[in-house]
């Protein structure tokens, strides 16, 4: 197997006397789908900030590439080519969606300074509507973004994190609230994006999902937290046979 | 904004160029005095208009930059040296204030930014009004001279109103420039959403404070402007009230939209001078009213004045995609297989 692109080595992060992160250690490989799942309360999204920059964790070490990004903010952590979506809707209510998408990966570009004289679309105006095309989302793409239906924003939102061609895409609860006849769709398109990417590079996945079915489907690993510790790594068909899971968290 | 191509936006520019060009000459001199009055205030409003419509800070400290610059020229000049200088003087000192006035906006936002910013602008005040040494006190600077340009003395109030014109055209093109470009977008994406902005990449701390720093910059080359007009300046002018003035003038106009601040100067500079002459039954009544007229206009058009045609047509294109899902039988989003898994 080839380098892992994302290393977690024991990561501990407490608040107070609760240790929601206790010791959490795993790898993703390129091009990989990695689903997170667990309880409530079971460390996912301290998990999750501590890869976002968004907390600094206790202890143990994130590495990028090798590199060790522990302690880097959410700003140098996305230039370093990590993109996310958010559990909410966060796009840019009072853009268009193609602007949403332009913004999403102009900064990527140059430095402010000649940014200044750069012209209005960044030069990232064939990109933009390759994805909107990939996501179907052509015939809204001039309409400000806040003004469309959950779905579609949804849809926006996760076309964002692809807009700067990352190597790790964290998606926190994609499904969340959206329409059980979209959740298919997302499914397919993420898998799509994964074998065929928009630009040059394979993007791995990791997803924070409490949708079982979606995350059988599109993860190509899972990993099982219970009380801020691993439970299982594996294939979602050995996480499925996986005893102690089903006790613990799947019931039967 | 993206009508540069389009034939109704060249016609109304060109309107818009005449009427400024011929209207004044149709003016006695004080009708030509508010006019410069109105573009002086043009230019500041679109500073602010860039610091709050833009970028989303709430700056109640807006009307010291304008008092900054217009001292800087006052005092400058009255050290006899050319306006000229004066004008980057009052521009470069405003721009090094709001980059540091830049710093709190890191910290704290909405009402709290507003209120620091209130207590910038009251410490500025002060100093105008109690460093007489420096600035002449609540007697002011009187006898401030006007410019020269290219040889030509703009004392004449025409002259100086076409002076004001050209410097209010080649401010509002450099804004419109920099609003057009990628930093435009950053700067909208740090006013909707600074978290996700700075996932996105967006150096939420370095736009920030290039919005206070350049908003305060428009405020000094007004103040400079504004110096020269009135020819005498006293600390009145730059207090709070005239900062919270301000920020309506950028409400009423319309917050993020370019021309709001030819609409909100008009409103909120111009129609107090002007009422007294035209209704002189109302001049008591103009706070007031204008007061209410702003209540009214947060409930129903929060966005300003300028936001209504967007507003009409926002709802067309709204109309317009519902009928097109209800063509499409279904939620119009996703890849075909719209089944989930069994």
């Amino acid at each position: 197997m080839s380098a892992p692109l994302l290393k977690v080595t024991d990561l501990k992060k407490a608040y107070g006397a609760i240790q929601a992160v206790g010791g959490v250690s795993f790898e993703v490989q390129p091009g990989e789908i990695f689903g997170v799942i667990g309880p409530n309360g079971s460390g996912k999204t301290t998990l999750f900030n501590s890869m976002l920059g968004q907390i600094s964790p206790d202890s143990g070490k994130i590495e990028l590439n090798g590199q060790d990004v522990s302690r880097l903010g959410p700003l140098e952590l996305n230039r370093r080519g990590v993109g996310r979506t958010f559990q909410t809707l966060q796009v840019f209510g009072k853009m268009t969606v193609r602007d949403n998408l332009i913004v999403a990966a102009q900064e990527h570009r140059g430095s402010m300074f000649s940014r200044m004289f750069e012209q209005d679309d960044s030069g990232l105006g064939a990109k933009a509507d390759a994805l909107i095309n990939r996501f179907r989302i052509r015939h809204v793409a001039h309409l400000k973004a806040g003004t469309l239906s959950y779905g579609q924003q949804k849809l926006v939102d996760i076309a964002m994190a692809f807009m700067s061609e990352p190597d790790l895409v964290l998606l926190d609860e994609p499904c969340a609230g959206v329409n059980p006849s979209l959740v298919g769709g997302i499914s397919t398109l993420l898998k799509d994006l994964n074998r065929t990417p928009t630009g040059s590079k394979k993007s791995s996945f990791v997803v924070i999902e409490h949708n079982m079915d979606f995350v059988m489907d599109l993860c190509h690993r899972i990993m099982v937290m219970v009380e801020g510790k691993v439970m299982a790594i594996g294939t979602p068909a050995e996480i499925r046979g996986n005893k102690q899971v089903l006790d613990a968290y799947l019931g039967a | 904004m993206n009508a540069s191509r389009n034939p109704l936006a060249i016609g109304l520019i060109a309107a818009g160029a005449l009427i400024a060009m011929a209207f004044p000459l149709l003016l006695k001199n004080y009708g030509i005095y508010l006019m410069t009055y109105w573009l002086v205030f043009v230019v500041a409003t679109m500073g602010l208009n860039l610091t709050v419509g833009y970028a989303g800070q709430k700056s109640l400290g807006h009307a010291a930059f304008f008092g900054i610059g217009a001292y800087t020229v006052a005092i400058m000049m009255k050290a006899v040296l050319s306006w000229w200088l004066g004008l980057p003087a009052a521009a470069l000192l405003c721009f090094v204030v709001g980059l540091i006035l830049g710093f709190p906006a890191l910290r704290v936002q909405t009402i709290y930014l507003a209120f620091a910013t209130l207590g910038f602008n009251t410490a500025v005040w002060l100093v105008m009004r109690n460093e007489e040494w420096l600035t002449g006190g609540t007697f002011g600077i009187n006898g401030i001279p006007r410019p020269d340009f290219l040889g030509w003395a703009l004392t004449g109030n025409l002259a100086y109103y076409y002076f004001v014109l050209a410097c209010t055209v080649v401010m509002g093109l450099l804004l419109l420039g920099l609003l057009r470009s990628p930093w435009g977008k950053a700067f909208t994406a740090l006013r909707d959403n600074p978290i996700r902005a700075e996932s996105l990449g967006i150096h939420i701390r370095n736009y920030t404070l290039l919005s206070f720093a350049i908003g305060a910059t428009y405020a000094g080359v007004a103040g400079a402007l504004f110096a020269s007009l009135v020819d005498f300046i006293e600390p009145a002018p730059f207090a709070v009230g005239a900062s919270i003035m301000m920020y309506l003038m950028v409400v009423v106009g319309g917050p993020g939209y370019f021309l709001g601040p030819l609409v909100g100067a008009a409103v909120g500079a111009v129609m107090p001078q002007i009422i007294p002459d035209i209704a002189p039954v109302l001049s008591n009544w103009y706070l007031p009213i204008f007061g209410a007229v702003v209540v009214l206009m947060m409930v129903w058009l929060p966005d300003g004045l300028l936001s209504l045609p967007d507003r009409i047509r926002a709802k067309r294109d709204s109309r317009k995609a519902s009928e097109e899902r209800m063509k499409a039988g279904r939620p119009a989003a996703g890849q075909g297989n719209a089944g989930g898994q069994a």
